[in-house]
């Protein structure tokens, strides 16, 4: 199993420098870092000197060799937007998004998995119309749209949850309920049609014949296979939740990763955005791993695959 | 859980707690203000330094600050008699010292400073006396004094060698009204007043705390307004602020004007690919100017205080003269204009933005009508500057605010004296400038100004369109009144 992990890993790094070199390459191709960091206000004289005090004068692939070698010894540099470490400006923003990452897949795993499964063993009931509206409404509304509703139902109509910020659980609250339910229907939609084709299967009938009662059938027989594909999705939107919080961490003025990579992109800050694709992808990667050692773990059949 | 995260929750906002809170919609970059150069970095800088000198933002009559009285030695040499007994927030004496020390490193281009422009006018400062200094300018610089009344602040010599900008970001020593307290990179900033702030022209601080966050979203700055955690937000959306003047008894809006003019630019000196490039013909240039009603444009999307511009600076700005070509709206005028030039079907070229996407469409369906089809693109900042100093811009809407430099060199000069953003390229518009930007006789300066500006009109080389506004909300609870120039001045704030 060691060396499975090892050469699994040694890949993953590989996939992220691949990533990172795609996107650096992107990154000088979106516009003149020079002008980005000088900011509007900038004369081509401030322009200029820029570009000769962050070496953007050197090649491409020159500046790309630099960052890499400094990165693979744990070196990120420094942000040239805020002057600060990237290593510490980073972990001081990732702690925000892992909270809602964490908290918002918890939600949207909580809710979507007893929705499908309950609207798979009753199908066309009302439950499952229920389900169905839920899972269309969930993908139809944008996310800032449905932020800013429960900021205005909740934070101002009954005051009952702070409009913006994170400093306290209570904080988080609003943001983990949008950010889970743009991930819901997905994993609620996958567990009903897991639940519906597995239900179907003649080893359920075996089981209902050998008199397993209804909740061993349900929950040992028919959930354990029909959520296999779900353990890959929620990993895939972990991963999504991860650097893709943006319009979450903006409406609720979190200061997390997702937004910070937003901006960075914005300001052409370099050496921020490199690490943060890095660290994202490294996420995908690991959450990705992550759920083929599960599933193995709940499929026997994969592990000798 | 840990919910030790690095964003502030909202503060109890309040007259009830002493502490006024306010919303940033940018990120903040760094505190140091000679290493960011955005409008919040400019409301920090007021609030936590002090310059030589202070411009009342009312009269734009300049006034001793940390200097008593200052006066020219000769064309390049500047002596000041400091003010005694002012005290840094870390309780040290403010002197000769410090002013040598602050020049003498902004002014180092290695140091990095970010906008190069508010200091790489001065070559040196010499302390004579513990109380007396001088500061010695490159070239002839007639406007150092504004230079130095608005974005040359000055640092205590030994706190700022030690820590350098960063540490003077995370923790910022002035000898401004208001003392930092706390900051939270981007994100949170805490102001306390200063008790022994000096005898200033900015007036005492009256509020004792200010709270400040970054909330990117101007909606959620809002919900934030009406939950009663903040007290006043600014650079509101025009449609946004109408509906909260709206609700009257419980929200004060206030509009006024900033420095920040829009205008069109174009490739009139034919350095783009365009070929055959329209806009190096003189007719085209003046039917573009025709083509666009800048009054509509105020009266329906800027509103406000906002004005139509017809200079190449703002109006207040000195040199700025206003005795320039005008080109009213008239569409037929430049059709006519147009078919001179040989353009009777029009033409189609590429127009670029990166800003008030609104704004720049609206310009387009202006341009349209007259024959000029547009291929509209809104690229970033960056990308539309790379390409501007490439000279590969046909046309573009752009804006400029003069850093609030009350001085037509902050705009005219920036753009016209053959540099790789000019478009023009015109000898004699450079000739004109440079005799005004090194002249110290105010006469000669305003006289030249005024040529290059005439010139510029009656050669269509831009065509300036408005300036900006900005919309202010505040509780009832808040007392304020705005200024031109944009800047938040927390020492006007006070409870109702």
């Amino acid at each position: 199993m060691l060396p499975f992990i090892l050469k699994r890993l040694g890949l993953a790094l590989l996939v992220a420098i691949t990533v990172s070199f795609i996107s650096f390459s992107l990154l000088f191709l979106s516009g003149d870092p020079a002008a980005a960091l000088a900011g509007e206000t900038a004369s081509g004289e401030d322009i200029e000197s820029l570009r000769r005090l962050y070496g953007f004068d050197r090649p491409m692939l020159v500046q790309y060799g630099d960052w890499l070698w400094q990165a693979l010894q744990g070196n990120f540099g420094e942000s040239y937007y805020f002057k600060l470490p990237v290593a510490s400006l980073i972990a001081d923003r990732l702690s925000v998004t892992m909270t809602l990452g964490v908290c918002g897949i918890t939600f949207a795993l909580l809710t979507a998995v007893p929705l499908g499964v309950v609207a798979a063993i009753r199908p066309n009931s009302i439950i499952d119309r229920i389900a169905l509206f839920v899972s269309v409404a969930g993908q139809a509304m944008p996310s800032f749209w449905f932020g800013l509703i429960l900021i205005v139902l909740f934070g101002i109509q009954l005051g009952w949850l702070p409009p913006s910020g994170a400093s306290t659980w209570r904080h988080f609250i609003m943001p983990t309920v949008v950010l889970g339910y743009y991930a819901m229907p997905a994993i609620m939609r996958l567990t009903r049609a897991g639940m519906l084709e597995v239900l179907n299967s003649d080893y359920i009938r075996t089981a209902r014949a050998k008199g397993a009662g209804e909740g061993r059938v349900m929950f040992k027989h028919a959930l354990r296979n029909a959520i296999i594909p779900v353990v890959s999705l929620a990993a895939v939107q972990m991963g999504f939740m991860l650097g893709g919080s943006i319009v979450v961490e903006s409406v609720f003025a979190l200061h997390g990763a997702g937004y910070l990579a937003w901006e960075s992109i914005a300001r052409n800050d370099l050496p921020t955005v490199q690490a943060l694709i890095l660290i994202f992808s490294m996420f995908y990667i690991i959450f990705t791993f992550l759920a083929d050692v599960l599933n193995a773990w709940l499929d026997p059949r994969m592990r000798s695959s | 859980m840990a919910m030790s995260v690095g964003a502030a929750g909202a503060a109890l906002a309040d007259k009830a707690n002493d502490t006024l809170s306010i919303a940033f919609t940018k990120e903040l970059e760094n505190v140091d203000s000679f290493f960011n150069s955005s409008r919040e970095g400019v409301v920090m800088q007021r609030a936590v330094w002090d310059g030589l000198i202070y411009r009342d933002p009312e009269t734009n009559e300049y006034k001793g600050n940390l200097a008593t009285s200052w006066e020219w030695i000769d064309d390049k040499t500047l002596e000041f008699k400091l003010r005694e007994g002012v005290k840094f927030h870390d309780g040290s004496d403010f002197n000769a010292d410090d002013v040598v020390a602050t020049v003498n490193f902004v002014a180092k281009e290695e140091n990095g400073v970010k906008t190069q422009r508010n200091v790489n006018w001065m070559e040196a400062a010499e302390k004579i006396d513990d109380y007396t200094v001088r500061i010695t300018t490159k070239d002839v610089f007639p406007a150092a004094i504004e230079f130095l009344s608005g974005p040359v602040s000055m640092y205590p010599a030994d706190y700022y060698a030690e820590v350098g900008p960063s540490g003077m970001g995370l923790k910022p020593v002035g000898t401004g009204p208001y003392k930092v307290t706390e900051v939270i990179p981007g994100q949170h900033f805490v102001l306390e007043k200063n008790e022994n702030y000096h005898d200033s022209p900015k007036g005492q601080p009256t509020v004792p705390n200010i709270d400040i966050r970054t909330i990117p979203d101007v909606n959620t700055q809002l919900a934030e307004l009406f939950s009663g955690s903040l007290d006043l937000i600014w650079q509101v959306p025009a449609d946004q602020a109408e509906k909260m003047a709206e609700m009257g008894d419980r929200f004060t809006v206030l509009n006024e004007s900033t420095m920040r003019v829009g205008y069109l630019s174009m490739d009139a000196a034919g350095r783009s690919s365009m070929d055959p490039n329209p806009f190096t013909d003189v007719r085209v240039r003046q039917a573009v100017n025709h083509a666009i009603d800048r009054q509509a444009l105020v009266d329906n999307l800027l509103k406000g205080k906002s004005k139509v511009v017809s200079t190449a600076c703002y109006p207040s700005q000195f040199g700025c003269s206003q005795d320039v070509t005008n080109y009213d709206y008239d569409p037929e005028k430049a059709k006519a204009l147009l078919a001179e030039a040989g353009y009777e079907d029009g033409f189609s070229t590429e127009f670029y933005a990166y800003r008030d996407r609104e704004y720049a469409e609206a310009i387009s369906s202006y341009l349209n009508a007259v024959g000029i089809q547009t291929d509209f693109k809104l690229l970033q900042y960056s990308a539309l500057r790379e390409l501007n100093m490439k000279g590969e811009v046909p046309i573009q809407f752009s804006t400029w605010g003069s850093y609030s430099i009350n001085d037509a060199s902050a705009m005219v000069s920036q753009f016209f004296k053959k540099g790789s953003l000019d478009d023009a390229q015109d000898d004699q518009t450079k000739e004109w400038l440079d005799v005004a930007d090194s002249s110290t006789d105010p006469d000669k300066r305003l006289e030249f100004y005024t040529k290059a500006l005439q010139r510029i009109a009656d050669e269509a080389y831009w065509a300036p369109l408005f300036s900006y506004n900005t919309n202010y909300v505040m509780t009832k609870e808040v007392q304020y009144t705005p200024t031109a120039d944009e800047v938040l001045r927390f020492t006007d704030m006070t409870w109702n």
